[in-house]
């Protein structure tokens, strides 16, 4: 019963997240300084994706075979190598780092 | 009728790729989550939830002794990001509030991700494209992880979680240096279309978009060690504070001179 509980509260929880700013700002043309600000909320939000996703564990903070995929899959990046090859190389990278370790 | 995968809509092209490391991560929640939830709860879970930092979150509390109230109130922090990524999308929306709902309902990270556009713009059908192949994905790989799929063993050994990074840096670059990257190139082809009048020219310097994402990586490390998981990121959005001030030059103006 508590698992129940706790998957539909995640699930309503989550959606509210997902919706509160589509509902309410849906549509209307915010003012000049905002519309600065929302331009840069993806570029925020996907550096600490990366970095939440690369070098943490938990609640700590790491750097391991991931970090050395990631820096892979930069470089490919950099040089213009389209983004499926480069996730290729970074994954290979990093699977040989955690075999060899 | 010819079939050609770019004819397909770009979200749904852009997202594919994504399809194999979201079941592998989905498999391992599934291989972790089952022998504690149950395999119907956990797959209703990643069916009705569909977030993989919520889920983990929450599982984490749950395999390390906590509560109900606890998991869920950790699911949920974990989640907190998608609140400033709701308020971005919005002006970008268009149709009645129940349309808006829907497809906001349909945001995940990587369909943030792939749908945001210079300039603050995000390509709603490009965000709710890249939802379905991610789904499936997603609750696809739980099913397999339940079932019992082990032969392959913890498939985030095989270094399937950094595909998630160097796929969101792939869209980063772009944005944090234009002259570089160019849009049309990524993804090789899959892009084509959208690579329209004026990418490939050079453009001033923005220095704006590197500045924020240098700050957000630094706060994200900083808080990890002593905020909750997911508090990081959501802070961390705050670094599009900066954009509350008002250039000192337009950024359209001619000033490739700086730094």
């Amino acid at each position: 019963m508590r698992t129940w509980l706790l998957i539909i509260v995640l699930a309503i929880g989550t959606v509210l997240m997902k919706t509160i700013g589509p509902v309410l700002a849906g549509g209307r043309q915010p003012p000049a300084a905002l519309t600065r600000v929302i331009a840069l909320v993806a570029p925020a939000l996907i550096s600490a994706l990366i970095v939440a996703g690369t070098f943490t564990q938990g609640q700590h903070l790491v750097i391991d075979a991931r970090a050395a995929g990631l820096l892979a899959g930069a470089i490919l990046l950099w040089f213009r190598v389209p983004a499926v090859l480069a996730m290729l190389v970074a994954a290979i990278v990093c699977a040989l780092l955690r075999l060899a370790v | 009728m010819k079939w050609s995968i770019k004819a397909w809509p770009e979200g749904l092209r852009t997202s594919l790729p994504l399809v194999l490391p979201t079941a592998a991560i989905g498999l391992s929640f599934g291989l972790l989550a089952g022998p504690l939830l149950g395999a119907i709860p956990t797959i209703v879970m990643s069916a009705v939830v569909w977030s993989g930092t919520a889920q983990f979150g929450a599982l984490t509390i749950l395999t390390s002794g906590g509560g109900t109230a606890l998991a869920a109130g950790t699911g949920l922090l974990a989640n907190t990001r998608f609140l400033p990524m709701g308020f971005a999308i919005a002006p970008s929306m268009s149709g009645r509030p129940l349309r808006r709902l829907l497809t906001g309902a349909l945001l995940a990270d990587a369909s943030f991700v792939i749908g945001h556009r210079d300039g603050g713009r995000f390509d709603i059908s490009a965000i709710a494209w890249a939802a379905p192949p991610q789904y499936v994905g997603w609750v696809g790989g739980t099913i397999a992880g339940v079932s019992g799929a082990t032969a392959i063993g913890e498939p985030t050994r095989w270094g399937i979680d950094v595909l998630f990074s160097v796929f969101y840096l792939s869209l980063l670059l772009p944005e944090l240096f234009p002259e570089r990257v160019r849009r049309g190139e990524r993804q090789g082809s899959s892009h084509a279309g959208a690579a329209s009048s004026g990418r490939r020219a050079w453009r001033p310097r923005n220095l704006r978009p590197i500045i924020v994402a240098v700050l957000a990586a630094a706060i994200t490390l900083i808080l990890t060690p002593i905020a909750p998981p997911g508090v990081p990121v959501l802070v961390a959005a705050s670094a599009a504070l900066i954009g509350l001030r008002t250039p000192k030059r337009p950024v359209t103006a001619d000033a490739d001179d700086d730094v």
